[in-house]
């Protein structure tokens, strides 16, 4: 599996974080990262309206033909978005262990204000514990 | 002054019907989370009797333990809270040192109280050394689960010691910014330790600095400047 890069959504549509791992993907300006996350934040806002069965978490998984992007969406509205490769079958486990990253080393930290963009070496080094490079078997 | 009947905000006390609620306010007395007077009370005068923390034994908490999760939320608050409140890092740490003076003060008390309640000839440390092993193993195993990771007599001064702890608890979840990289939110632990040398009559200043190396990032060193009588007494003493 090889992971390409994470985005950290807060619940008004706005990138609080973004890093890449692996290389594969073409790189964007940082401009271009926050209209991507504000698009995919409304798509997924009427991705959950979709459902014909009544409310739905909205999209999960959007594919792509060299990548896919998995998208777990939390109670509180924040967005944790991983861009793996296509045969990744971890993701989701991934994610949540991104998940209790973030509720450890940003939710805990007191020089973090909510909803702001995310600077804290506690949450980079656990990622880069949990992700390292990117690569892996 | 004594207390021979409980505050009143503890008690409720029903007098007479006229006392009772009316429903049509019973709303806004649940604000105050008070329970509602039990309408057909047999002892009209007798005050209903509360539990407070008081009257809890003391030894029953001994062993429990604290979610380290919650703890962690409420000091990341208390650090927010009084950083709104001061005008640099010095007066943060001195704030959050007051602070774990008033947990220290009682910590001692109630440690001494559990270890010694049981020993026919109680006994408390009057050397220094003894009292700085028992807070490095006493009090951490008591405060924070585990005992502090070493003690060291600082070369330069014969008046300082160091407690080193290689990965305080209540800090694990803390990245202190760039700007602000001599603050050491370890000095509500300076405080404890301040207040409890304090007690054991060992006047010092305690201060909490972070000395991070490659295996232990967060290591933090709370050092303990004493006042020049101690060093004096211990002397005398020998």
């Amino acid at each position: 599996m090889v992971v390409f890069g994470l985005w950290v959504i807060n619940k008004a549509g706005g990138l609080v974080y973004q890093r890449n791992f692996a290389d594969g993907l073409a790189t964007l300006t940082s401009n271009e990262y926050l209209v991507l996350a504000g698009t995919l934040h409304g798509i997924h806002a009427i991705t959950s309206r979709l459902s014909p069965t009544g409310s739905s978490s909205g999209a999960h998984v959007i594919e792509a033909e060299t990548f896919k992007m998995t998208i777990f969406l939390t109670s509180t509205g924040t967005k944790f978005v991983l861009l793996t490769s296509l045969s990744d079958p971890s993701a989701d486990t991934t994610l949540q262990k991104i998940y209790e990253a973030y509720a450890d080393a940003v939710m805990k930290n007191p020089f973090q204000t909510p909803e702001m963009p995310i600077r804290s070496e506690g949450f980079d080094a656990r990622i880069s514990a949990l992700i390292g490079t990117g690569i892996s078997a | 002054m004594a207390y021979n009947q409980p505050p009143s905000r503890f008690s409720l006390v029903s007098t007479s019907s006229t006392d009772q609620i009316p429903p049509s306010n019973a709303s806004s007395t649940t604000r105050f989370s008070l329970p509602t007077p039990s309408i057909n009370t047999g002892s009209q005068t007798k005050p209903v009797v509360r539990t407070t923390i008081y009257d809890r034994p003391l030894n029953k908490t001994r062993n429990a333990e604290v979610s380290a999760s919650a703890f962690s939320f409420l000091f990341s608050e208390m650090i927010q809270y009084t950083q709104k409140r001061v005008s640099g890092i010095e007066d943060l740490e001195r704030r959050l040192s007051t602070i774990g003076y008033r947990v220290g003060m009682r910590y001692l008390e109630l440690m001494s109280w559990r270890t010694e309640v049981a020993s026919k000839a109680p006994k408390r440390e009057i050397r220094f050394l003894p009292a700085l092993m028992m807070i490095h193993t006493q009090l951490w195993r008591a405060v924070f689960g585990k005992p502090a990771d070493a003690i060291e007599k600082s070369m330069e001064n014969d008046d300082e010691y160091m407690i080193i702890d290689n990965d305080p608890p209540i800090t694990r979840h803390i990245s202190i910014p760039k700007e602000m990289s001599s603050l050491s939110c370890s000095a509500l632990t300076a405080g404890i330790v301040e207040a409890v040398l304090d007690g054991l009559g060992f006047p010092a200043r305690v201060t909490a600095h972070s000395v991070p190396i490659d295996a232990y990032p967060s290591r933090t060193t709370i050092l303990i400047k004493l006042q020049k009588e101690v060093i004096e007494r211990e002397e005398a003493l020998k």
